[in-house]
């Protein structure tokens, strides 16, 4: 297939931001721009087929199964085999066709275009997901969705819109994992929009293992009605340059929400995860947990910011986030952003960056236990308190290895 | 078994260790007391090889080893083992696998192969009987959310199952209630043999009603001032430190 037949994107045609952006101030987009992208889509997705993709898929526990190769929605590889009716788990294009109402009251709603990426994201989006829970349902299984990006001769940019909609009383687990196919630099370019309608809970992972080649941009725009619960967990191992926008609006009483993180880096890897969490009314809860680790010549952003508005009285809202720098050559920039005009609150927020601590590592040399070994029990340490957030026991110990196979370093297991 | 010769060293620059002599032999238990900032601490860590304390001239020979050359990990694995002062929580990792790991380490370095599981929980089993710890420990994160008590006791079955030559315990009495500082001391004791050796690190003679000492040495501003057997331990639990601060002061007079 020539590129005259491929739909050839040129960035330039949208407003990317530049580090003159003061959200934008320690990621540099520049590299991303350099190319010229084909939409995935118009690629097809016949010629992936031979790829092990079920070797990308988390292992262990049971799940409901969603392929995307390059932004298109895979049927013949997906399996809802034993979803509840009345729950959709479709394409966007599929759902709009059936369900165009309750659509229209969600798809949109809740995430504004702030900047060029989402922009680029609307204007192409032609596909996507969307979970809907009806009022009361409860999905039984975890939905695990495959993303997988990229090709061996063209520069792919993929543009997937994610909608989750959870109606009243219901409750979903979501698994977004991100893997690429080795060759040329692409672009993966997300926008979600979550509603977590009242009394709902809505679990949400994000696992990105992209190629180290490629540029991964998300927005995820959450909005919780009175009462829900949302967990977002955000994990980051691959990406040359990975952007995160995890944004939450709390627009009624008795919302929980929380945000955790774990991102890793090494070589020339860079990651931004910017956090907004906006509580506009009273009694709730907000808590956010960010560790970072960073080897090489790598570098970290993370910037949180919590609105407190003035309605939003007896807001309880925690933020903390920590970074481990394994190499003299690794950096972090990280900023608390805090803006209260409630005057009953509670809210507190801590930064902490470092090196593995030194007495804890000669603590366990000293039962001869190697230093490669001591280093990596620490670094388990380190990042134990995200981990030990998720909920599935066997995604758990997966993410470890993940962590311990990507800074290349000797894996430490319980078992 | 441990031979140290005019042992000097410093911590950020600043000698504590202003020439200690020591010998300990196989089947010997020492006690170094002596008051806070004295250097107790400061040897113990020395000779576990933290890399925090820099040796500046002496010699130390373990079993006849250069130990100043080696590093912490091997001086382990040779048969030295400290009970921290201050024992390092380790989120994420359990005992379980904190404790196999040092097994497995220490047994690798002798040419010998890893425990079984079986024989690795049989082991934990016996050892953890001893102080009186509840199974269910083993598979809680090392020293996450343990009491000092606790802590303390962790330490002793490590040394327990590590099985060292040579058992350096760092004020292993300090911040332990009657009940704990029995269970511990019977950890030691039931530790101690003709062919292993401990030094007690200790401010309080409390410890040593528990478990007794061949010999005491007063360390008081990085030198030992004064050895003799358990009776003097108790002297100073009498008499307190300056007494023989004013003893050394007379002879030095004279």
């Amino acid at each position: 297939m020539g590129n005259d037949l491929l739909n050839v994107i040129e960035l330039s045609d949208f407003n990317l931001p530049t580090m003159k952006n003061e959200d934008w101030k320690y990621t540099n987009v520049a590299p991303i721009l350099k190319n010229n992208y084909v939409l995935g889509t118009s690629l097809g997705y016949e010629n992936y087929l031979s790829l092990p993709l079920n070797d990308y898929f988390f292992k262990d526990f049971d799940y409901y199964k969603v392929v995307f190769i390059n932004g298109i929605f895979v049927n013949e590889l997906s399996d809802l085999t034993g979803l509840e009716s009345g729950i959709i788990v479709d394409s966007l294009t599929n759902f709009q066709k059936n369900n165009s109402e309750i659509l229209a009251n969600h798809l949109n709603k809740y995430s504004a275009i702030d900047n060029g990426f989402n922009e680029l994201n609307n204007t192409l989006s032609t596909n996507g997901l969307v979970v809907f829970v009806p009022k009361g349902k409860v999905v039984d299984k975890p939905i695990q969705i495959l993303y997988l990006n990229g090709d061996s001769n063209e520069n792919v940019l993929s543009v997937p819109k994610n909608l989750i909609i959870a109606e009243e009383n219901s409750q979903a687990t979501i698994i977004a994992n991100y893997h690429g196919i080795k060759g040329k630099e692409y672009l993966t370019n997300i926008v979600t929009e979550v509603y977590a309608g009242k009394n709902s809970i809505v679990d949400f992972y994000k696992i990105q293992l992209e190629e180290e080649n490629s540029y991964h941009v998300e927005k995820v725009q959450a909005y919780q009605e009175a009462n829900s619960l949302f967990n977002h967990y955000n994990f980051t191992f691959g990406g040359s340059i990975t952007r995160n926008d995890i944004n939450t609006c709390l627009n009624d009483e008795n919302i929980e929400s929380h945000f955790y993180g774990l991102y890793l880096a090494h070589k020339e890897q860079h990651v931004d995860n910017h956090t907004f969490v906006d509580h506009a009314k009273p009694n709730c809860m907000s808590n956010e947990l960010y560790k970072g680790i960073l080897d090489g010549k790598s570098r970290g952003v993370f910037n949180g910011k919590i609105m407190v508005r003035r309605d939003a009285q007896k807001t309880n809202a925690y933020q903390s986030n920590k970074a481990v720098l394994l190499s003299k050559n690794a950096i972090i920039d990280t900023k608390p952003q805090l803006e209260i005009f409630a005057d009953d609150v509670k809210c507190s927020h801590g930064a902490a960056v470092g090196q593995l601590d030194e007495n804890s590592e000669f603590y366990i040399k000293s039962r001869g236990i190697p230093k490669d070994i001591a280093k990596s029990m620490l670094i388990r340490a380190f990042a134990a308190d995200v981990i030990e957030k998720i909920k599935i026991d066997e995604l758990r110990e997966q993410i470890n290895h993940l962590v311990f196979e990507h800074l290349n370093r000797v894996e430490v297991k319980n078992n | 078994m441990l031979v140290i010769k005019n042992l000097k060293a410093n911590v950020e620059g600043k000698e504590i260790l202003k020439g200690i002599n020591l010998e300990i032999k196989a089947g010997e238990v020492h006690a170094i007391m002596g008051p806070n900032g004295s250097g107790k601490s400061t040897l113990a860590n020395v000779l576990a090889g933290n890399g925090g304390y820099e040796v500046t001239s002496g010699e130390i020979y373990f079993e006849g080893k250069d130990l100043v050359e080696l590093a912490p990990e091997d001086r382990a694995r040779e048969g030295i083992f400290l009970a921290f002062q201050y024992p390092i929580e380790i989120p994420g990792i359990s005992n379980a696998t904190f404790l196999k790991t040092a097994l497995n380490e220490v047994r690798k370095y002798h040419g010998k192969p890893e425990a079984t599981p079986k024989e690795f929980l049989e082991l934990l089993k016996e050892k953890s009987g001893v102080l009186g710890m509840d199974p269910q420990f083993i598979s809680r994160s090392v020293n996450v959310g343990f009491s000092g008590g606790e802590k303390k006791r962790n330490e002793i079955l490590q040394m327990l199952m590590l099985q060292p030559k040579l058992a350096l315990l760092d004020e292993t009495d300090s911040g332990l209630d009657i009940d704990a500082l029995k269970i511990v001391s019977s950890g030691v004791n039931v530790f101690k043999n003709k062919d292993n050796a401990v030094l007690l690190v200790t401010h309080y003679q409390r410890l040593l009603n528990y478990i007794v000492p061949d010999y005491v040495h007063v360390l008081s501003q990085g030198r030992i001032i004064k050895s003799g057997g358990k009776e003097l331990a108790l002297e100073l639990e009498e008499k307190g430190y300056d007494w023989i601060k004013n003893d050394e002061l007379i002879e030095e007079n004279v």
